[in-house]
């Protein structure tokens, strides 16, 4: 079983950083013909930047839109944020000193990522017009999501696993020194989910995430009056 | 077919319920052969459907390789659906495919099944399907249900632009035969005689010297409407309604008259007689070039320093976003190409210019005096045309398109209102009428898309006894024009801000 999951995370691993690497090339290398920014827009690149670290990390524009899809889509991200963060625990040692300090905050951010994801459910099912827009990947994205997040609290309030074993088991990856997982039904289920998580991310709509530095609304100065912006298939008909 | 009538007002402005298919008959006239094969296009849907289906595909394809923002796009939506009810066309129709993301999933549903793996697998689960021709029938009624806006963009979390779907929708459409009539007859216009009306360069000087007696006999004043006049120092580039419409032209004759209070020199060019480049509505880079080129060549050809461009939504975006890319009108450039004209043109202005961002630099320089009074009969808001608000700029700050037009009005003209917030500036609603949508054959659908307009304008007449909309838009102006008496208000409530400007000016002490 060890082996299996080991083979099973290398495998996820490699999907994730190649997947994801070809698409973000894929986007990177698309041109884009012409200056398209929703204005009002910055005119610095500097502008560009805060204007990004504002969409990134406070969902600037879906505040503007709706107060309760930004909740809830804070309340998960912000939850799974931290949560990631604390999980290097168990890729580290010794522990990082700032990742210790923020240990005791992990669990409340796995509840709020639950109940965000829960927020984000209820409106999918309740409200007519998300109903109608959304397809069963929609549905099964949000039920993974909050499967990873219940399997993983239920090792921390229902039954504990062995979590240096699991440590263990995951710095041997990283060196390439395989070490048994523990057998722990719960613990099987979070890594099986999280493992499919990564092999679906660089398919699905999760490319949001490195979609939104890419996407030209967002990421271009205004500045075309100052500078001339052209794409080389563009350029080519000036031959 | 039934009398077209307005919506009523939302008693509480939420959501509406959603109507499916309450739209899905509405579609534009089909181009004839005549008219695609013109442009360029061809002339019919092929008749194997086989044979459309593949280029179709193979259109996406193309495209998907040269836009980003197609490609981003379409694999970013994550379907939160903080779109949804922003659309003006879905508020006025209910229909739910007028909702942006629904719109968008027309196409996206079809990229998912050819160009990604799960759509290729699971199409069921990740809602992809099959390009049949009742998809694409589906395409050619609701991507001439969008107005190319870009309201949708300013709420998306990752600023998906519905209007850049739409715009590679046109274009695979018109590549396979299957292009939309008003569009299309109107840029085979614009390159037979050199604008969107095809009124020939004859009628056009007639017409001026109309304008020149018309204001001689108003103010007692030589005001000049001068045409094709080489080594003038600017060249206007207006939208062709500007020429005889109802209410543009009091915007021209407000053109022309800060013109002569500034004592700059300007011309009009026949050749470039038309702002409008309806290549853009299409989605198709090579009219909007070609479009486009015509005031390249114009401007050298008269030999002009600096190019300004009259009150027009798209053309504006066009103008002030494109221009530098398509031909150079700009700042920066390093290929010889663009060079030339740039020598030419005196950069220590900007090139090009909105007839505001000169106005008000007059006004602000102390150039223009005003009898305000004159404007006193008229209780003003402003129409933020979406196209000026969110796609393009005035001035030297973000935002100068918001206040660059109030502080003209507000210059020449003593009561100015704001409509209510969320629904001007940067989240201002589309007339209803752009995008290549403003033909009679699709008149419910500009109806019905004017309402959030129309409801915000009540409020402000309801409170503040508002008469007069101004607005810097061709379409805004010929829209509305047409709507407002649907809705109950006289037609004149709608024009332009040159035309508040010409009501007000001073000139015999120039």
């Amino acid at each position: 079983m060890s082996l299996l999951f080991a083979l099973l995370f290398y495998l996820a691993i490699l999907v994730l950083a190649l997947g994801l690497g070809y698409k973000v090339y894929d986007f990177a290398r698309t041109p884009a013909p012409l200056l398209i920014p929703t204005t009002p827009a910055p005119t610095t690149q500097g502008g560009v930047a805060l204007r990004m670290a504002r969409e990134v990390f406070l969902f600037e524009s879906l505040f503007k839109s709706n107060l309760w899809i930004w909740g809830a889509g804070m309340m998960f991200h912000a939850g799974l944020a931290l949560v990631l963060i604390r999980h290097l625990r168990y890729f580290t040692e010794p522990v990082w000193s700032w990742v210790a300090l923020i240990q005791p905050f992990g669990i409340y951010a796995g509840l709020l990522m639950g109940a965000g994801l829960c927020g984000l459910w209820i409106r999918r099912i309740f409200v007519e017009r998300i109903r109608y827009i959304s397809t069963p990947s929609d549905h099964l994205m949000l039920a993974l999501l909050l499967a990873i997040a219940a399997s993983g609290l239920s090792m921390k309030f229902i039954s504990h696993t062995d979590i240096v074993g699991v440590k263990n088991f995951f710095l041997g990856m990283m060196h390439l020194n395989l070490q048994p997982l523990p057998a722990d039904g719960v613990l099987y289920l979070h890594l099986l989910l999280v493992a499919a998580l990564m092999l679906i991310f660089p398919f699905s709509k999760l490319l949001h995430a490195p979609g939104v530095f890419f996407s030209p609304s967002r990421n271009q100065i205004d500045n075309p009056r100052e500078k001339r912006h052209i794409a080389p298939w563009a350029a080519d008909l000036e031959k | 077919m039934a009398e077209i009538t307005a919506p009523a007002y939302r008693i509480i402005p939420i959501i509406p319920a959603l109507k499916p298919d309450a739209m899905v008959e509405s579609k534009p006239y089909v181009a004839s052969d005549k008219i695609q094969e013109a442009i360029g296009f061809p002339g019919k849907l092929a008749d194997d459907w086989q044979v459309t289906h593949d280029a179709v595909i193979a259109k996406m394809g193309e495209l998907l390789s040269k836009y980003r923002s197609l490609k981003v796009y379409l694999d970013a939506c994550v379907h939160c659906g903080a779109c949804s009810d922003k659309c003006h066309y879905f508020i006025g129709t209910q229909d739910p495919k007028n909702m942006p993301v629904a719109r968008q999933d027309l196409m996206r549903s079809v990229y998912r099944r050819y160009f990604t793996l799960p759509g290729k697998l699971f199409p069921k689960l990740v809602g992809a399907r099959d390009l049949t021709k009742e998809v694409l029938d589906e395409w050619y009624s609701y991507y001439n249900q969008c107005s190319e806006c870009r309201r949708c963009s300013v709420f998306c979390p990752y600023g998906i632009d519905t209007a850049e779907i739409t715009m590679a929708a046109k274009e695979i459409l018109d590549s396979v035969g299957y292009g939309q009539k008003y569009s299309n007859e109107i840029i085979g216009k614009v390159h037979k005689i050199g604008n969107n009306l095809g009124l020939p360069p004859p009628a056009l000087l007639d017409t001026l010297e109309g304008l020149e007696e018309d204001v001689k006999e108003d103010t007692g004043i030589d005001v000049r409407f001068p045409l094709d006049v080489k080594g003038a120092e600017v060249l206007l580039i207006t939208p062709s309604a500007d020429f005889f419409a109802e209410p543009h032209i009091d915007s021209l004759i407000g053109y022309a008259k800060v013109f002569h209070a500034s004592g700059v020199s300007w011309t009009l060019s026949s050749m470039a007689s038309e702002a409008g480049n309806f290549g853009m509505f299409i989605g198709n880079y090579e009219q909007l070039r070609k479009i486009a080129l015509r005031v390249r060549e114009a401007a050298l050809e008269l030999g002009v320093k600096r190019i300004v461009v009259g009150e027009c939504g798209h053309a504006w975006r066009v103008a002030y976003s494109f221009w530098n890319t398509l031909i150079g009108v700009g700042a920066g450039a390093s290929d010889p190409y663009a060079i030339q004209l740039q020598n030419q043109l005196d950069l220590r202005y900007k090139q090009p210019m909105h007839i505001c961002e000169f106005t008000w630099d007059l006004i602000e320089r102390g150039g223009l005096s005003f009898d305000k009074e004159a404007n006193d009969k008229h209780i003003i808001t402003f129409h933020d045309s979406c196209n000026v608000a969110r796609a393009s700029r005035m001035g030297d700050f973000a935002g100068g398109q918001f206040e660059i037009p109030r502080n003209i009005i507000k210059a020449c003209a003593n009561n100015f209102v704001e409509m209510r917030d969320g629904a001007t500036r940067e989240q201002t609603f589309c007339c209803g009428g752009g995008g290549g949508l403003l033909t009679d054959e699709l008149l419910d659908l500009r109806v019905k898309g004017a309402l959030p307009r129309m409801e915000a304008l009540q409020q402000v007449k309801d409170s503040h006894d508002v008469n007069f909309m101004a607005t810097i838009c061709a379409i805004c102006k010929a829209q509305f024009t047409k709507v407002l008496p649907m809705y109950g208000f006289d037609r004149r409530v709608v024009g332009g801000v040159h035309q508040l400007v010409s009501n007000a000016i001073k000139l015999g002490d120039k």
